[in-house]
């Protein structure tokens, strides 16, 4: 058996414990990962008290209520905070989701908040999604058609058109890709279900001209086929759509089609 | 003084910015052969244009009869005739095109039977001059910003743009008057970099964090209006916020016009229908400012639904399911999920919350920046668009989905101009370091502030003052007290505290630099209102209630270095732009 052992400098240790000073009745502990690169220190859960009393009901909200008034050096992404721009997808309980479409009344018990797994940490909470994006670019995702037919707006039915429903919605937030083992062991190479469902949502677009090649490109051991179907990804997602299908529809293409 | 190691670039044009308006300059500009930087501060797909929910307004006809000079006669009369006619000339001539421009770029519009871009009624949009509905917004069901984000930030990608994400832009390099490049910190590593560019394109966005309650992102902090204010510049009719009438009660996630646009409907506590009384023709399709007014006063009268009467209703569940599960499935979620609401069943509870700045960097209609020195003149080396800007074609209220249009066609413009501005690979003359020492202090001197107040506690007294006194009624009275309190609050940055050291991802030196920028804008909208003594539009002064078009129909434009404030104004286009439509005068604005 091979053993693996973590590097000393990246064993989670305990941290900063934050009491409670508001004299609140009605306390939950708060778990955070911490790390910044600047130091040299290991990465640490620091835990705080979180008067529930006062704090609305995601998890953003516990964030911004440390952030604003127990620790600012607490670092996470957050932006539209209604779930559409997906800057502060995280890991809640154990859960990826988006920490301002998630109720904390949903997790039970202590809530343990760490960065999306299996991502390089940039800092605290943030993770890093380079390679992901990277991956993105790959798929080339832009409407390729002949510029020559002509210069108004192509025609789609509404039949057409709805098969972009359940794709053209995702917003990268990397809940999936970052909840699937397949991916955790191959991200470098299996491009995993956000940018499966993103190349599917190409593939599907009746204004797209080169649907084969496009085809062609995933159709690969590494890039498509590291999909076991686990359905990780589908469980994730926070907005509900269902990459694991997007994946196997690919599949189903590419075993019916001469390519 | 302040020793940063400083790591330079040099560019044709720096876009700052990534959302709708800088990501079409971004295309714009790599298309024509121009070396482009675009340097945001969160990554493309995350600006708030994302959130932009029911459509983008453009005279297609797809619909039924319609004309790009409708569109421009209610973009008039929604602007309360403060708007620049030869601009939003431009703007309503040039927006079917952009709109089929990205309908190619493969934006995934609704469909209509025929296979047409879908479009639905919006607020203030009519026929033949104010005569009836008409359905002139382009929508990707209730997801229009999002889809056309996604699609931009491929075109993008398609184009190779150079981009510089998560990087913090701090100021302008500004020589005798005229733009040479910015300074922007790089949150993922802690180092500072300068960009020298003949031409720096502002996009960063509007500033609805000043308040307590918006539908803004926390993100929308307007960082490049500040920029232009710590530059010397003015900013134009910042008194003009809009507020959507339908943001979720007691969170302020925006509900899209849309909802109305399909059929939904506004109710008081008596379950009447409100919007009958006060716009007897377009009802709640009536423009923004004049919805969000009426639902004021029927909550000030007692009208008002919930637990302190605060808030009103909006109503769906009429309508056939399939409608909304097909056109409006975005707010449907969002109801559920910040409302505990079933829209199918039950109505939202909704409030007038903060949404939209019509004022911003002050432009002409290439996107060029403009001061006033004597007459009107532009900056040479600076542009301007998206919410950032103040072209000005939204003038004192913005017809909801003429944002997206804006961001699109101005965005394409600004890419024009600076092309025929400029020859590729120019090199850059040689600006010394003042510029950038001053940047660098003003950065430095945050960074270790040690004093007693935390970023939130003066970050929420501005919201809290912002909120109470320049609201959607204004009164000279609170508008004082507003200007004062917002004083005090600018005075408390000499007390504030950053605990944070680090120069990786410093959100705690991010939200500082960010109220900074916010704080500004702040005291110029409050100021900017305390001065307008008319009523127009958003602006609703209880003490001016009428228009004053002798006095008023000019765009006030604020200068602010921190301590003093100086406000001045310009006079509004009285002029179209071609004869292809002859300019509407002022005239009383009913709905």
């Amino acid at each position: 058996m091979v053993q693996i052992n973590l590097p000393k400098n990246s064993v989670v240790e305990k941290g900063k414990y934050y009491k409670d000073k508001t004299g609140s009745k009605n306390l939950r502990k708060v778990n955070v990962y911490r790390w910044d690169p600047s130091t040299e220190e290991n990465p640490r859960i620091d835990t705080y008290e979180v008067d529930m009393d006062n704090c609305p009901s995601k998890v953003l909200d516990i964030l911004n209520k440390i952030k604003n008034e127990i620790d600012p050096s607490l670092a996470y992404r957050r932006s539209c905070a209604h779930g559409v721009c997906g800057s502060c997808a995280m890991n809640m309980g154990g859960k990826n989701g988006l920490a301002c479409t998630t109720s904390h009344a949903e997790i039970e018990g202590d809530l343990d908040i760490y960065p999306l797994p299996h991502l390089n940490v940039k800092r605290d909470l943030i993770g890093d999604l380079d390679g992901l994006y990277k991956q993105y670019q790959s798929i080339e995702p832009w409407l390729k058609t002949n510029p020559k037919v002509n210069s108004k707006e192509i025609f789609q039915s509404k039949k057409d058109r709805e098969k972009l429903d359940g794709a053209y919605e995702c917003i990268m937030c990397a809940c999936c890709s970052t909840s699937c083992p397949s991916y955790w062991w191959n991200g470098d190479k299996y491009l995993g279900p956000a940018v499966l469902l993103q190349a599917y949502r190409w593939i599907v677009d009746s204004r797209d001209d080169e649907r084969k090649a496009r085809l062609k490109k995933v159709a690969d051991e590494l890039k498509l086929y590291r999909c076991h179907t686990i359905l990780n990804c589908t469980s994730a997602c926070p907005k509900g759509l269902n990459p694991a299908k997007a994946i196997a529809e690919i599949k189903k293409m590419l075993a019916t089609s001469n390519i | 003084m302040s020793s940063y190691k400083i790591i330079d670039h040099e560019y044709d044009v720096v876009v700052l910015g990534a959302g709708g308006s800088g990501l079409r300059a971004a295309v714009g500009l790599s298309e024509s052969g121009l070396k482009t930087a675009c340097i945001s501060k969160v990554f493309p797909t995350r600006s708030h244009t994302s959130a932009a929910q029911g459509g983008i307004s453009a005279a297609l006809g797809n619909m039924g009869e319609d004309d790009w000079r409708w569109h421009m006669y209610d973009t008039v009369k929604g602007a309360d005739w403060l708007g620049d006619q030869d601009s939003i000339e431009y703007l309503c001539k040039e927006a079917p095109a952009a709109v089929i421009e990205l309908e190619k770029y493969g934006v995934p519009f609704s469909r209509t039977d025929e296979g047409k871009i879908y479009q639905r009624p919006f607020g203030g949009m009519t026929k033949n001059y104010g005569n009836g509905v008409v359905q002139r917004t382009c929508a990707a069901a209730d997801r229009t910003g999002h889809a056309i984000l996604h699609t931009l930030y491929g075109q993008a990608l398609k184009h190779n743009t150079e981009f510089f994400i998560e990087y913090f832009a701090l100021d302008l390099l500004m020589k005798d008057g005229e733009c040479k490049g910015l300074i922007a910190w790089n949150l993922n590593d802690g180092t500072i970099h300068r960009f020298r560019a003949h031409t720096v394109i502002i996009a960063t966005g509007g500033y609805g964090k000043v308040y307590y309650s918006a539908t803004s992102a926390h993100t929308c902090t307007g960082d490049g209006n500040a920029m232009v204010l710590r530059a010397g510049l003015p900013l134009q009719d910042m008194e003009f916020v809009q507020f959507h009438p339908t943001g979720i009660y007691g969170h302020g996630t925006l509900i899209s016009e849309g909802v109305r646009g399909e059929g939904g409907y506004l109710i008081n506590s008596k379950g009447e229908r409100f919007m009958e009384r006060y716009a007897p023709n377009a009802k709640d399709l009536a423009s923004r400012d004049v919805v969000s007014r009426s639902m004021s006063i029927e909550i000030n009268e007692g009208r008002g639904v919930g637990k302190d009467q605060d808030h009103v209703l909006l109503n769906l569940s009429h309508l056939d399911k399939d409608v909304i599960a097909e056109r409006l499935p975005g707010i449907s979620d969002a109801a559920r999920l910040f409302a505990d609401v079933d829209v199918t069943k039950d109505p939202i509870p909704v409030v007038p919350t903060v949404h939209y700045n019509m004022g911003g960097i002050p432009t002409n209609y290439k996107a060029e920046v403009l001061t006033v020195n004597g007459s009107e003149k532009t900056v040479p080396g600076l542009m301007a668009i998206g919410e950032a800007a103040c072209v000005s074609v939204h003038g004192a209220n913005r017809l909801g989905s003429n944002s997206l249009i804006d961001l699109v066609v101005f965005g394409r413009a600004a890419a024009k101009r600076a092309a025929e501005l400029i020859k590729p690979g120019t090199p850059h003359e040689d600006i010394g370091e003042l510029e950038t020492q001053k940047c660098l202090d003003r950065f430095d001197k945050l960074r270790n502030a040690k004093g007693e107040t935390g970023t939130a506690e003066l970050r929420l007294a501005m919201q809290k003052t912002m909120q109470s006194k320049c609201a959607v009624f204004r009164t000279e009275k609170n508008l004082k007290e507003g200007v004062d309190e917002i004083r005090k609050t600018y005075e408390g940055m000499e007390s504030i505290s950053v605990k944070d050291k680090s120069l990786v991802f410093n959100t705690d030196l991010v939200e500082t630099l960010e109220f900074d920028n916010l704080i500004r804008q702040a005291v110029t909208t409050v100021e900017s209102a305390y001065h307008r003594k008319e009523s127009r539009g958003a602006h609703a002064r209880e003490d001016y209630p009428k228009r004053d078009d002798e006095k008023f129909m000019q765009h006030t434009l604020a200068w602010c270095d921190g301590k003093n404030t100086k406000i001045s104004y310009r006079e509004v286009h009285k002029s179209t732009l071609t004869n292809e439509v002859q300019y509407f005068p002022p005239q009383e604005r009913v709905y």
